[in-house]
């Protein structure tokens, strides 16, 4: 059995990712525990979609400001140096390619870096996509945080996406419970896999043929 | 003398006619303009177009104005929320119509509006299937889809101060869709805490501009602004009054302690 790590771990290794000075969107869910694991020493940006870049962590319960929210309506804080500005702009900052991050959750992602994360069309179901498009196809860097298998089994890499589409070949890496990949040309490059955790196993578990670029 | 400050809430949305367009500022609760929507409910206008980004929160605001039975179309990029059970069931129902459109895409539509740009091309959404049959165009070997502009009868906006000249300023992360949405209707009427002197606010930092304001409609302070100053602690994220807060800093706090008495105006 593959050895798998936890969500908390996962968003440490990404962290490690992250460059000194970069301007980073992280996604609602899993992807904003990305920013409690920075390393000591780098100082990035936070920017989230509604309209702010240096978004600080979570005020204690008596400094709540309702108008002071991240994009999953939460209530954040403001670290010096601080901006707030229009949603054409923020949105301009993520579609002009400004951005050097953006870690996003996803339901699949095929081998080519397709990203289905909005929308599982289930009839019935009410249909949102907010800023999910626009993350995906903006950022210099588009990371996926997410497990590697469904609840069920189901492996959530892919060779084609059965789920809609969020945006075609956006996704640059996938960080999973099990190992971490790589979108390249040649399909999807296991560039770090977790405990004894080999290519091979990974491909029994997702069915696709992998490269094994480890400590390349 | 320019004088586009309405006292009259009521008055200043009256004009608003059975089947416009109505723009509606806010993202979630933060700048969502609840005293112009409960006005517009009270005025009565039917079949209405919404755009906005969100389709309703809770029972208040925009979702209280859904649950009127006065919408007929929503225009917006995310109505799925834990709290938007109005629109959920109206949708659901079949009793209310949606266009969705990423977010990126549905301000720069707005922005493009106001600032004279017919259409575009966006890289947002290519391939996908709410841009099935769009047309679509290479420039620089990557491929965009031409999207139209959005414009509006009339813009709905919470701002946070303004002059009589129609000049806007936000506060925080409630900025969002003001700005965007002021330029991009006909008539642009933007409910503020408080209306001061000309010349109070400072030119460099004026994100809406008086140009593209028609009324500006005075509420009061909100509770956890008095006097302009936040005071904390004494509500949640929903605006909604705290019973109790617990300060890690000073061990558990009533929060509503300490609120300065008569400092809500109107609210």
């Amino acid at each position: 059995m593959a050895t798998r790590i936890s969500r908390g771990e996962l968003a440490a290794r990404l962290a490690q990712d992250i460059p000194d000075g970069a301007y980073v969107n992280l996604g609602i869910g899993a992807p904003t525990l990305v920013a409690d694991h920075i390393p000591e020493g780098r100082e990035i940006n936070l920017h989230t979609e509604n309209g702010m870049l240096r978004m600080g962590p979570a005020p204690d319960a008596a400094h709540v400001d309702p108008d002071l929210i991240n994009a999953g309506k939460q209530a954040v804080t403001e670290l010096p140096g601080a901006s707030f500005f229009n949603q054409a702009e923020s949105f301009g900052i993520m579609r002009g390619g400004h951005l050097d991050v953006c870690v996003l959750g996803a339901f699949e992602v095929s081998q080519h870096g397709d990203l289905a994360n909005w929308s599982t069309g289930e009839p019935g179901s009410i249909p949102a996509v907010g800023g999910a498009m626009d993350l995906a196809i903006g950022a210099k860097r588009v990371y996926v945080m997410t497990d590697l298998l469904t609840k069920d089994g189901r492996p959530k890499l892919v060779a084609e996406c059965a789920y809609p589409l969020t945006g075609r070949r956006c996704v640059s890496r996938i960080y999973t419970d099990h190992a971490v990949f790589d979108v390249t040309p040649d399909g999807l490059a296991v560039i770090d896999a977790f405990g004894d955790t080999t290519v091979a196993e990974l491909e029994q578990l997702i069915g696709l043929t992998l490269v094994d670029a480890i400590g390349r | 003398m320019i004088d586009k400050v309405v006292e009259d809430i009521d008055a200043a949305i009256a004009d608003i006619g059975d089947g416009a367009t109505v723009m509606i500022g806010g993202f979630g609760r933060a700048g969502q303009p609840v005293d112009l929507i409960d006005a517009l409910i009270r005025h009565g206008a039917r079949d209405l177009t919404i755009v906005s980004n969100n389709a309703g929160n809770g029972d208040v605001g925009l979702a209280a104005l859904l649950q009127s039975g006065r919408v007929r179309k929503v225009i917006c990029s995310f109505p799925r929320q834990n709290d938007s059970w109005v629109f959920d069931r109206l949708y659901r129902a079949g009793e209310i119509e949606l266009e969705l459109v990423p977010q990126g895409n549905l301000v720069e539509r707005i922005r493009a509006a106001g600032a004279g740009i017919p259409a575009f091309y966006t890289p947002t959404g290519v391939g996908t299937e709410i841009y099935d049959g769009a047309e679509t165009r290479e420039f620089g070997g990557r491929e965009y889809v031409l999207v139209e502009a959005l414009p509006a009868d009339f813009a709905l906006i919470q701002g946070y101060r303004a002059d009589r000249l129609g000049n806007v300023q936000y506060r925080k992360t409630a900025r969002n869709f003001g700005p965007p949405m002021a330029t991009a209707a006909t008539t642009t009427i933007v409910q503020v805490d408080e209306v001061v002197p000309v010349g109070a606010l400072d030119p460099e930092a004026i994100p809406t501009l008086g140009i593209f304001v028609d009324r500006i409609v005075p509420v009061g302070w909100r509770d956890w602004t008095p006097d302009g100053v936040y005071a904390g602690g004494l509500v949640d994220v929903n605006g909604e009054p705290v019973e109790s807060g617990i300060d890690p800093t000073v061990g558990e706090t009533k929060a509503t302690e300490g609120l300065p008495s008569g400092v809500g105006g109107k609210r």
